[in-house]
């Protein structure tokens, strides 16, 4: 074959390649969508009607209230974001204005193996160290408030990381025309650098709550797993993930499918987020 | 941080009330820098503390006993190994392809440059126990491969195949320009270029790529749990099903009262390992770099 | 202003060199390159605006002028280079042996093969010296070891680099300095037989000495090769060119003054630019 023949035949293949690793998130819809039709047919609007949760491989046996498993998700969502934004923000600040350059450098260090910890190894320890102390405070121990201080945990490298990247992307000519008026420290970054960044710390948050809603074994380590719509942040519940993790090994039927309709709900959510963070990105581009 | 000279004014010229508010600032910001050391710190040394007493070759080398309270952790080791190079075997050609493709042959702006790099952001993002559920759908029953070591590796494949991606395109658009002119200017078609220039000299920021993926697969637990399954057997083929270090931590700590020891030395191999790998490819890097000396 | 470089050590460099009057090289001024009415944008702003240049095998064309005023991009021009450039379009007509050189057909892996191109910053490849001579070969269809390694040879010999090098080709060519560099790149273009060689101010980048080394290999290549090169240096192009091009640019956009042998842009001028440009820049 002549090069010429040989490069068309390589740029195919690999055109190819590309094609296949980028039909893989269209097959995993389609197959969640599949997977989802009994449960969506059989089910529907029972699924946050019904009685309480207690599944069976035929729709007609069981009762599939989802809802408490969705608000578990999001109480605990929203409790690990809350905590996480501020601190990751924090740790950005710190390596970016306030930590002397060595230390800074060392903390960074510190951060990415934070980053790079197995959430079942959070998980674990949550459930020998956090459940026991928080148990003291008030039995069981597992709950939501322990999900929500581990998950925290997880995603404040995420958000730490990628905020001091954007506060790093703020051009030195803003901060030293900041020094040139005699602005402080902090007024330089609450005027200038936070401002500056701000699109590229809220892409971070973003793909943290990502991450929070979709961690899985973490959260059943130390949540304590009970259906149920939780009175109190010291009560266990469940998570929509978790209760795929500790059903789908003996679901059938229907019960499988409405599994598959909540990952199906997880999925959707992480796209919206996905999507929003990739709006915000476009957003600054334009402007820049 | 050139920055602090800029943004520290220093001397009397701060008024005392903007100086509250920066001695406030510190004093919070320094206060969350040492919480989020003290608690790795905390993590670590609780690992370490109670997990070390396992700890030993025998560890490493023995079949578990007693669904895992006593024993090692062999065959899980192998079911790890296993595990990745099928993971790695599928996600590596694949994503190194893909790389290639967006970095060398298309522009950057084109339709399908954007259609692939849009998609794999998305797949990104997909939860880890969404991947699960796919692999158990596509691979353990529409494929009929059963809980084993194949499908769980393919299911993780997919799962890092974006990150794969982006990093070894990031390493090949790293180099310089020159040297695909220079090619150019020899009559060289660019897949020549590509696999004798441009992939050797963005080897160690490929290897990078690889490590990062390797990483993510180690530390994935819930994508297995349907796929490769929970079986704590040695494995004898990829047919097989088998556990990973990730799950036997998972499994001891919450299903093995009791197992707590053996989870604590499962974890520390575990994040031995994740920091080993790291390591071996920093000199693995750093020796490419000098022998081309650049 | 800048001192001569020492020709005589380069002469040291040239084991069978044989002077050769310049009659003798391009005897016939027959063109194997001709653009014709070329005109070359970036994105819509021109560049370089309808140039007509005949090179004339054998010999060696220096195009000379201001910066920005269009020389390399013509260079560049000549054996689709261009192409790279995303933004790049040329428009008009090029001819390599009558053979059209612009156009959707043309096979530019040959093309390049046939017309070499040296570029102003060396660039030899991240490998040792040896891959940097053999892999091109091997890509042009040259499989056989021995004979890889024996155009290596013959090669390097030519550029003055055996010597130097042989006890280290397995070493990262980025190992070796400046001048050495680009006189690998120009052993590398030469193992694949051009018949055009263009160089983009070569020696630039290069101290006195080892610009003098490069300088004496070019002109040692006269008459097997047509040479085109891109010069700042009036006195190094009164030494070696054979015929020579003024490019200018007006308004941004270059154009060509004047071309014609080297001898008459010097000596008798037809536009008073060029007359301007050769002695201003000689005192
Ligand atoms: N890649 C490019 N994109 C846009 N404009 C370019 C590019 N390369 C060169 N130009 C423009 O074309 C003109 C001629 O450049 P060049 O050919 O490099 O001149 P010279 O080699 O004579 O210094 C300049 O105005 C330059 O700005
Ligand atoms: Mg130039």
């Amino acid at each position: 074959m002549s090069p010429a023949r040989t490069e068309r035949a390589v740029v195919w293949s690999l055109r190819g390649a590309a094609l296949a690793a980028a039909a893989i998130v269209g097959l995993i819809v389609a197959l969640l969508l599949v997977e989802s039709i009994p449960a969506i047919r059989n089910l529907a609007l029972r699924l946050v009607t019904d009685s309480g949760w207690y599944p069976a491989p035929a729709a007609t046996d069981g009762s599939f209230r989802i809802t408490p498993m969705v608000v578990g998700t999001l109480l605990i969502t929203a409790g690990a974001v809350v905590i996480a934004a501020p601190l990751g923000l924090a740790s950005a600040l710190f390596c970016r204005f306030f930590a002397p350059p060595g230390v800074a450098a060392i903390y960074r260090r510190l951060v990415e193996l934070l980053a790079g910890i197995p959430g079942v190894i959070y998980g674990f320890w949550g459930l020998v160290v956090l459940v026991p102390l928080i148990s003291a405070l008030r039995p069981p121990g597992a709950s939501v408030l322990t999900a929500i201080v581990v998950l925290a945990l997880m995603i404040l490298p995420t958000v730490a990381l990628l905020s001091e990247s954007a506060l790093r992307d703020v051009p030195q000519r803003h901060l030293q025309a900041a020094a040139a008026l005699g602005l402080s420290r902090w007024g330089t970054i609450a005027g200038v650098a936070l401002p500056a960044a701000r699109s590229g710390i809220v892409t971070a948050v973003i793909l943290a709550t990502g991450r929070a809603i979709g961690e899985t074994l973490a959260v059943v380590m130390v949540v304590g797993n009970i259906v149920q719509i939780p009175s109190s942040l010291l009560q266990p519940a469940r998570a929509l993930t978790g209760n795929i993790a500790l059903e789908m090994g003996y679901a059938s039927g229907d019960h499988r499918s409405a599994l598959f309709f909540s990952g199906l709900i997880l999925l959707v959510l992480v796209m919206l987020l996905t999507a929003l963070a990739a709006w915000l990105r476009g957003d600054e581009h334009d402007h820049a | 941080m050139t920055t602090r000279e800029a943004t520290a004014p220093r001397g009397a010229s701060a008024a005392p009330p903007r100086r509250r508010g920066d001695r406030l600032a510190a004093i919070l910001v320094w206060a969350v820098a040492t919480l989020v050391a003290g608690v790795l710190l905390w993590i670590v040394l609780d690992l370490l503390r109670h997990g070390l007493v396992h700890l030993g070759h025998a560890f490493l080398l023995e079949a578990p006993r007693d669904a895992g309270r006593a024993g090692g952790i062999a065959p899980v080791l192998a079911t790890t190994g296993l595990i990745l190079a099928v993971t790695l075997a599928v996600a590596v050609p694949l994503g190194l392809a893909s790389a290639i493709l967006l970095s060398e042959f298309i522009r950057r702006g084109s339709a399908f440059a954007q259609f692939v790099r849009r998609s794999l952001e998305v797949l990104a993002g997909v939860p880890s126990i969404v991947f699960g559920l796919f692999g158990n759908a596509l691979f353990v029953h529409y494929f009929g491969m059963g809980y084993s070591v194949a499908a769980g590796g393919l299911t993780l494949a997919c799962m890092v195949l974006p990150l794969f991606v982006r990093a070894s395109e990031e390493a090949l658009r790293a180099v310089p320009d020159d040297y695909r002119r220079a090619a150019a200017g020899l009559g060289l078609t660019r897949f020549a270029a590509v696999r004798s220039v441009l992939l050797p000299v963005a080897l160690p920021g490929i290897l990078v790529a690889l490590v990062l993926s390797v990483g993510r697969a180690l530390a994935e637990a819930a994508a297995l749990l349907f796929t490769s399954g929970y079986v704590m057997r040695m494995p004898e083929s990829l047919a097989d099903s088998g556990r990973t270090l990730a799950i036997h931590v998972y499994e001891l700590a919450m299903n093995v009262p009791g197992g707590e020891g053996n989870a604590y030395a499962t974890a520390i191999v575990l994040l031995g390992l994740l920091l080993l790998i790291n390591l071996g490819t920093a000199l693995i890097g750093r020796h490419v770099l000098v022998r081309t000396g650049e | 202003m800048e001192t001569e470089p020492p020709l005589e050590r380069a002469e040291a460099f040239r084991p069978w060199h044989t002077p050769s009057p310049r009659e003798d090289c391009c005897p016939a001024r027959r063109p194997i390159l001709r653009a014709l009415d070329v005109t070359v944008s970036y994105g819509g702003t021109t560049a370089l605006r309808n140039v007509s240049l005949g090179i004339n095998r054998g010999c060696i064309t220096a195009i000379v002028g201001p910066s920005g005023c269009g020389k390399s991009t013509f260079l560049m021009s000549l054996n689709r280079m261009t192409d790279l450039v995303g933004s790049a379009s040329v428009i008009g007509d090029i001819r390599l042996d009558e053979q059209p050189v612009l156009g959707d057909a043309v096979d530019l892996l040959a093309l390049r093969r046939r017309v070499g191109l040296i570029a102003q910053r060396p660039n030899p490849f991240p490998l040792s010296i040896r891959r940097n001579m053999t892999f091109p070969l091997r890509e042009h269809g040259v499989r056989d070891r021995a004979r890889q390694t024996e155009i290596m040879e013959e090669c390097l010999h030519r550029v003055g680099l055996w010597t130097e090098v042989r006890d280290r080709l397995d070493r990262p060519a980025l190992g070796l300095s400046g001048g050495q560099q680009q006189r690998l790149c120009l052993a590398r273009a030469l193992a694949l037989e051009p018949e055009v060689l263009l160089l983009d101010e070569p020696c630039s980048a290069l101290d006195p000495m080892a610009s003098a080394i490069i300088e004496g290999l070019i002109e040692e290549l006269r008459g097997r090769y047509t040479i085109v090169i891109v010069t700042h240096n009036l006195a190094q192009a009164r030494r070696i060119a054979d015929d020579m091009a003024l490019f200018w640019a007006t308004d941004g956009v270059g154009t060509l003054v004047e071309a014609g042998t080297a001898e008459q842009l010097f000596t008798r001028p037809c536009e008073a630019l060029t007359r301007a440009y050769v002695s201003g820049m000689r005192g």
